[in-house]
């Protein structure tokens, strides 16, 4: 029976996992139809072209701003990664109760930026609100991964302990030192992430790197970019060397004090943020009197929003995510062999290792930033940054993965056989939940990504903003988490099913 | 004439010594036995002819090699990817051309394995996982086969039907097993592993099975 035959005959199965991966590709290709994927800055490769001369001769101007640029970048991620900490912790512990857990949900489906929007109209460009845009969702992101590392702790130590130990005993001696190495690597892993988040926070105004790094961007003086950009890089690849047991008291007792003055907080806009400007229009313009008219009115005022603003941007977050995500996947699954021990010797990994730790520690936000400049609105620079930097990182992990494979000893002599036949099938299933894993994150920063003119979610909560409209932002941001959470929730089943 | 050779080698398994001083040569047309404890150093001596003479050999590796996402097909057909382009591999990977499904299928019949082709090996019983191993080293027709262990998922009249075909597809062979009697039956010359050395090598029609019960 030749392959043809099997495969329409009931005797050959398709695997739950290459049934997902082929319809995820087929949706992919049906958005490729639909998304506009055009270059329309008139000469991108002049442009190109002056920004790569940048990138090879970097300069400083001022290094006194860049070194203040740098600490406070630092100050904001620690503070708010130990707000964080402290406060994702404490919500861990309670993470059996379903409202908690529907609280983390939402709380950690709001994107950093989203928050720092919210905050910015409240506290104005105070220190507390780009504390607060990195510590309330990265609580709830803690919040659930605490959560599931304590749950997986051997529940044998606990019960042996003596009947009357209480759960204080219990945590401190059993749960805690059992699951500690695991906290400490995921919080380590998540304080990158801060200070991607933290640089990320100076595109809205904080005195954080992306500050600095969109001034010199607009000018045009791009080897201040790139100076900017090696610090940065310089910075995560040396996390583990100023990261150390006896230098986190000193980061984190001193990061409130490189945060910066701001602005100071005005309270009657503050008062009035809460009081009257996210409280939807009709409400807020009707007379006490005619309760069934506003009614009706704040009915016809959602379904406008949602028919002019929520649903065009829903869809071009969907579109734009779906194809992302498939290039994600084609980008880690080109990369992965580049650091694998199977296909490269230990100096051959080198260059991939290099690359990789570039292109994942280089946040998404700031690479479509960049790749907009220079290729013009269009989604295809907002798939080019989110495939390059998510790429990266899927890359790494599943590259990592493979070393950890233990293959047999007639392996097939050249690369690409070996890659096929032996490390791809292997791989596959964990690289498939990695992927299913970053889906939210994808369509989480492909909302935020409007911010910078594609027309995604973000792009209708930025102008609402703009035209002091907060009501109108609120509700947006709502509807971005909530499709973020449906979508973790399609994933998970997902993952079930393979 | 021989086929395979080692002189005075010392083996060993991570950094424990297992075997040597070692002699030992493997004459062509010849089906060699390898008899001992499990832990005596069979693996070991099987794998280390194996790294010495990859080209000429085929494996069949005690824990199989297989690669349990892909089919039937593909894990047999893996026995010669050497022989086509990378390209080949490539469409063959994504699509199985109907020349090599036709090559592969009258092996699986042999084996009892036709029906499975396009299923996954991780569907499979442990003992038709085994059987895919030996279908792989079938296909690769190697002019030497290295077995360590080919039948011990296998029930007796199974485990005769693989050796019978291991014994025709292959003039030259060192398998390992754990069956003083199939030893017998199949070997032509028996070699014993004891405390690091090969304690005895004689053909087998001088060895009786009483006489080989003190290996084990």
């Amino acid at each position: 029976m030749s392959f043809t035959e099997a495969m329409l005959s009931s005797l050959y199965r398709w695997s739950g996992g290459v049934k997902t991966s082929i319809g995820f590709v087929l949706v992919a290709i049906c958005c490729l139809f639909i998304a506009d994927l055009e270059v329309s800055s008139i000469d991108p490769w002049a442009e190109m072209w002056r920004l790569a001369e940048g990138l090879f001769h970097p300069s400083l101007m001022q290094s006194s701003l860049v070194l203040e640029a740098l600490l406070s970048t630092l100050a904001f991620a620690f503070a708010g990664v130990a707000l964080a900490v402290v406060g994702g912790f404490l919500l861990a512990l309670m993470f059996h109760n379903a409202f908690v857990r529907g609280f983390c949900a939402l709380v950690r489906s709001i994107h950093e930026l989203f928050w720092a929007l919210i905050f910015l109209q409240f506290f104005g460009l105070h220190p507390l609100t780009g504390l607060l845009a990195i510590a309330i969702p990265y609580s709830g992101i803690f919040a659930r991964m605490y959560a599931e590392i304590l749950a997986q702790v051997p529940k044998l130590p606990a019960q042996a302990l003596p009947p009357e130990a209480g759960y204080l005993n219990t945590l401190i001696y059993t749960r805690l030192p059992l699951a500690w190495p695991h906290l400490v690597s995921y919080t380590s892993y998540r304080l990158e992430c801060g200070i991607r988040s933290s640089a990320i926070l100076g595109f809205v105004g904080l005195p954080t790197l992306g500050y600095y790094l969109e001034s010199s961007f607009s000018q045009g003086y791009y080897s201040e970019v790139a100076a900017l950009l090696m610090l940065f890089y310089l910075l995560i690849a040396t996390k583990k060397i100023w990261l150390r047991r006896w230098t986190l008291p000193v980061l984190f007792l001193g990061s409130p004090f490189f945060l910066g003055d701001g602005m100071p907080i005005v309270w009657g806009n503050a008062w009035r943020f809460i009081s009257e400007d996210i409280i939807p229009a009709p409400l807020r313009n009707s007379e006490a009197g005619g309760q069934w008219e506003s009614l009706s009115e704040l009915s016809q005022w959602a379904s406008d929003i949602m028919l002019d603003q929520a649903l065009p941007g829903i869809w071009n977050t969907l579109v734009l995510s779906q194809i992302a995500l498939v290039v994600t996947g084609l980008c880690a699954l080109l990369m992965f062999p580049l650091i694998s021990r199977h296909c490269y010797s230990l100096p051959g990994r080198i260059p991939g290792h290099v690359l990789l730790v570039i292109a994942r520690s280089t946040p998404e936000y700031l690479l479509a930033y960049i790749l907009l400049q220079l290729l013009g609105p269009s989604m295809l620079p907002a798939v080019i940054a989110l495939a390059i930097h998510n790429g990266a990182l899927i890359g790494y992990l599943s590259g990592r993965h493979s070393n950890e494979l233990a293959l047999r000893s007639d392996l097939p002599n050249r690369r690409l056989d070996r890659y096929f036949y032996e490390l791809l099938p292997r791989i596959y299933p964990s690289f498939l939940s990695f992927m299913l894993y970053r889906w939210e994150v994808i369509m989480r920063e492909t909302a935020i990504l409007g911010i910078l003119g594609v027309h995604t979610l973000g792009f209708f909560v930025d102008s609402a903003i703009q035209e002091i409209r907060f009501d109108v932002a609120l509700l947006l941001i709502l509807t971005a988490a909530l499709l973020n959470i449906a979508v973790d929730m399609f994933s998970r089943r997902i993952q079930r099913y393979i | 004439m021989s086929s395979l050779a080692i002189q005075n080698a010392y083996l060993a398994y991570g950094n424990h010594r297992v075997l040597g001083p070692v002699s030992l040569d493997v004459r062509a047309g010849e089906h060699l036995i390898l008899l001992g404890k499990s832990g005596c150093g069979k693996s070991t001596l099987l794998n280390h002819l194996y790294t010495e003479n990859r080209k000429d050999c085929a494996l069949i590796p005690q824990d199989l090699g297989l690669v349990d996402n892909l089919s039937v097909y593909h894990n047999v057909y893996m026995g010669r990817l050497q022989r086509y382009s990378a390209l080949r591999n490539f469409m063959n990977f994504v699509f199985p051309a109907d020349a090599r499904v036709a090559e592969v299928t009258p092996l699986l019949e042999q084996l009892g394995l036709d029906e499975k082709c396009f299923s996954t090996v991780a569907e499979l019983s442990g003992g038709q996982q085994q059987r895919v191993a030996v279908a792989r080293a079938l296909y690769q027709a190697a002019p030497v086969l290295l077995a360590d262990e080919p039948v011990s998922a296998l029930d007796g009249p199974e485990a005769d039907r693989v050796m019978a075909l291991l014994g025709q597809y292959f003039a030259t062979a060192v398998i390992s097993l754990h069956d003083v009697d199939r030893a017998l039956r199949y070997g032509q010359r028996i070699i014993a592993i004891q405390n690091g050395e090969l304690v005895l090598d004689e053909p087998a029609h001088r060895l009786t099975v009483s006489s080989l019960d003190e290996f084990y």
